[in-house]
């Protein structure tokens, strides 16, 4: 398997008026051709933002991509203008976006049929009638009934699940490379979800489409994912397999999440405390004020970067740095 | 659908009635009337009351009100407006005249506003903090509260008199003389369209800044579309309904505004002829005038409301 993105110190910041939100801090991972990474972390931990700011989908002003480099098939996705005509032929066509809201996502005034041909027909040279064709024949691949009715149909006359559907097979019109999920499944219900989960699983697998899945839900990413970086406060501070990670979690900020894993019969844990605020974050580690295990080393020494410690495992905890002798 | 239009058009004619007939009480509750007018004006001054009485006799204004306004809505329906008291012609010609030159004047500004107003709320909202968005928002603003005959005025001082660049004043129809009739709607056309343009103006800037934080802007992004295609396709249709919302009223305000403006400009339109009708209480002028109107908003009303259908497919004619 070849590497199909590498992201390399990634910051991204929004200018607001209480000063500078680092949503992003020099973040750096991996994705490998038809690979499926797990982004996991709580909400406002930049992880949509680190996404985003990949596809360069950040409203600017406000956001802003300081630094880094984002090569996606040899090309860097950060160079490129918001607008400009390179990222819009990368866009949709080999790196394509499924948002987490199935209610709003879809243009209420088009039919479903004509928003999905738009993007056939911006990156393909076929004409309307195919385009119309292939729509049919993704919906009907998308579980979606009578698919030749549905094109016809406005987004108000689907239900949130069958949207998402919708948006899931829109995002794989063009035979995409890799497709970011941002938290597609967390506005539907549970049954949906799963069916969705199971339908993008299947989708990547057959068409052999890289997938990053960003999540807070550690369930999901689990079950599906080869592997997950952890991401608190603007930065990864943990990244390994799922096996690894699942068996030997590095960092505690992963180690709470595992334990927020709802399980039945058993009382559900949270992790105490609020994320620390982005604007002039200390120097030590971020979770330090709610973490179990810290020591008086943790209020004095500067944070550590995600560091690599055994097969493809990486922590940013300094604490288990230390004490691998790192 | 047709339930739909069935229902909007019974509304519209009992509308129609029902301000047929506030007109038609409220304008026998002003003071004086048109037969007073004729008798002080006249040499008949002399005459006695006896005079007065025969004259009301001989316009029927002698009879119950009720009668007078069954009598009278009767005769329309028929398509009889009848005559004018006081300048005795025919009401029906007049206004068919007269309504031309106003709907002429009125439409075609109202389509420059429909096109101008939305253009330059998109410019100045994708173009935001510029030095065109500025300038959007200072000519909207003097647009919105500079009062049209003022307006009006200063055109005709500066244009027209000191540049001499166009006719002062009066009005053409087109198929007379298309190149006067131009040049003398140039002036009256920007007074009556100004006002409907800017608050189209803001109105769309504002609603297209709104729809541009969508998320499916963002997902037409997310595809791959460029910055044309985005704000053509998917912010543009989305971001007119609530203008079409204030153009309806706007369409309103442009026949009831060019009351002034036609008495600026002397054109012989229908809010000139309502202006005159109404100083020297000519009844049946009055209210053939308001009727007119009152049918030309109703209309109005209702394009926009299937004009609304056509923009928002979530909209169902129940």
């Amino acid at each position: 398997m070849g590497r199909l993105l590498t992201v390399t110190g990634l910051s991204t910041e929004f200018r607001t008026e209480r000063g500078v939100v680092k949503a992003v801090d020099n973040v750096s991972y991996h994705v490998d051709e038809s690979e499926i990474i797990g982004l996991v972390g709580e909400s406002g931990c930049g992880k949509s933002v680190s996404q985003l700011s990949i596809m360069r989908l950040i409203p600017d002003p406000p956001g802003r991509v300081v630094a880094g480099t984002a090569v996606f098939d040899g090309v860097d996705l950060l160079q490129f203008k918001r607008d400009s005509s390179e990222i819009c032929e990368i866009r949709g066509n080999k790196m394509s976006m499924v948002f987490q809201e199935p209610m709003t996502s879809l243009n209420p005034a088009m039919t479903i049929g004509r928003q999905m041909a738009e993007v056939m027909l911006v990156h393909m040279n076929i004409d309307k009638n195919e385009a119309r064709e292939r729509a049919e024949n993704m919906l009907m691949q998308v579980g979606i009934p009578d698919p030749g009715k549905r094109l016809d149909d406005y987004p108000h006359q689907l239900s949130g699940g069958m949207r998402q559907r919708v948006m899931v097979g829109m995002s794989m019109l063009c035979d995409p490379k890799m497709i970011i999920a941002d938290e597609a499944t967390t506005a539907l219900d549970a049954t949906i979800q799963a069916q969705l989960l199971e339908l993008m699983y299947e989708m990547v697998n057959k068409y052999h489409t890289a997938l990053i899945m960003v999540t807070h839900n550690l369930g999901i990413v689990a079950r599906y994912a080869h592997r997950i970086n952890v991401m608190y406060a603007g930065r990864i501070i943990e990244s390994g397999t799922v096996k690894a990670i699942w068996a030997n979690p590095m960092h505690p900020y992963t180690e709470g999440l595992l334990s927020c894993v709802p399980k039945l019969g058993e009382k559900l844990l949270s992790i105490k405390g609020m994320p620390p605020s982005l604007i002039n974050r200390p120097p030590t580690c971020a979770f330090l004020s709610r973490c179990r295990y810290r020591n008086s080393g943790c209020f004095s020494e500067p944070a550590r970067e995600l560091t690599h410690v055994e097969g493809q495992h990486s922590t940013a905890c300094n604490r288990r740095l230390e004490a691998a002798g790192l | 659908m047709i339930n739909y239009i069935i229902q909007r058009v019974v509304h519209a004619v009992i509308i129609i009635v029902l301000v047929s007939l506030a007109v038609f009480l409220l304008i026998r509750m002003l003071p004086g009337d048109p037969i007073e007018i004729i008798v002080s004006q006249n040499t008949l001054a002399s005459y006695g009351p006896e005079y007065y009485d025969q004259l009301a006799h001989e316009y029927g204004l002698d009879r119950p009100v009720m009668i007078q306004f069954v009598d009278w809505f009767g005769n329309i329906i028929r398509g009889e407006f009848g005559n004018s008291i006081l300048h005795n012609f025919n009401i029906g010609e007049q206004i068919k005249d007269r309504l031309t030159v106003t709907l002429l004047l009125g439409l075609t500004a109202f389509v420059i506003s429909f096109i101008v107003g939305p253009l330059l709320g998109i410019i100045s909202a994708i173009r935001r903090g510029t030095w065109i968005d500025n300038l959007v928002t200072v000519v909207a603003n003097i647009g919105i509260t500079a009062p049209t005959f003022w307006i009006g005025i200063l055109l005709i001082y500066f244009v027209g008199l000191k540049a001499g660049l166009l006719p002062l004043y009066g009005y053409t129809l087109p198929w007379t003389d298309l190149g006067l009739s131009i040049r003398q709607s140039i002036m009256p056309i920007i007074v009556i369209a100004l006002s409907p343009i800017a608050s189209s103006a803001r109105q769309m800037r504002s609603s297209v800044l709104e729809v541009l934080n969508e998320d499916y802007v963002r997902t037409a992004w997310a595809k791959g579309l460029k910055e044309k295609a985005v704000i053509y396709k998917h912010v543009m249709k989305n971001s007119l309904m609530p203008v079409i919302t204030l153009q309806g009223t706007m369409l309103r305000q442009i026949i009831g505004g060019q009351v002034v403006v036609e008495t600026v400009f002397v054109i012989p339109g229908l809010g000139k002829m309502m202006v005159d009708a109404f100083l020297s209480n000519d009844y049946p002028v009055v209210q053939a005038v308001t009727l007119v109107m009152t049918i030309v908003v109703v209309i109005s009303s209702l394009v926009v409301d299937f004009l609304y259908g056509w923009i928002d497919p979530r909209i169902q004619y129940e």
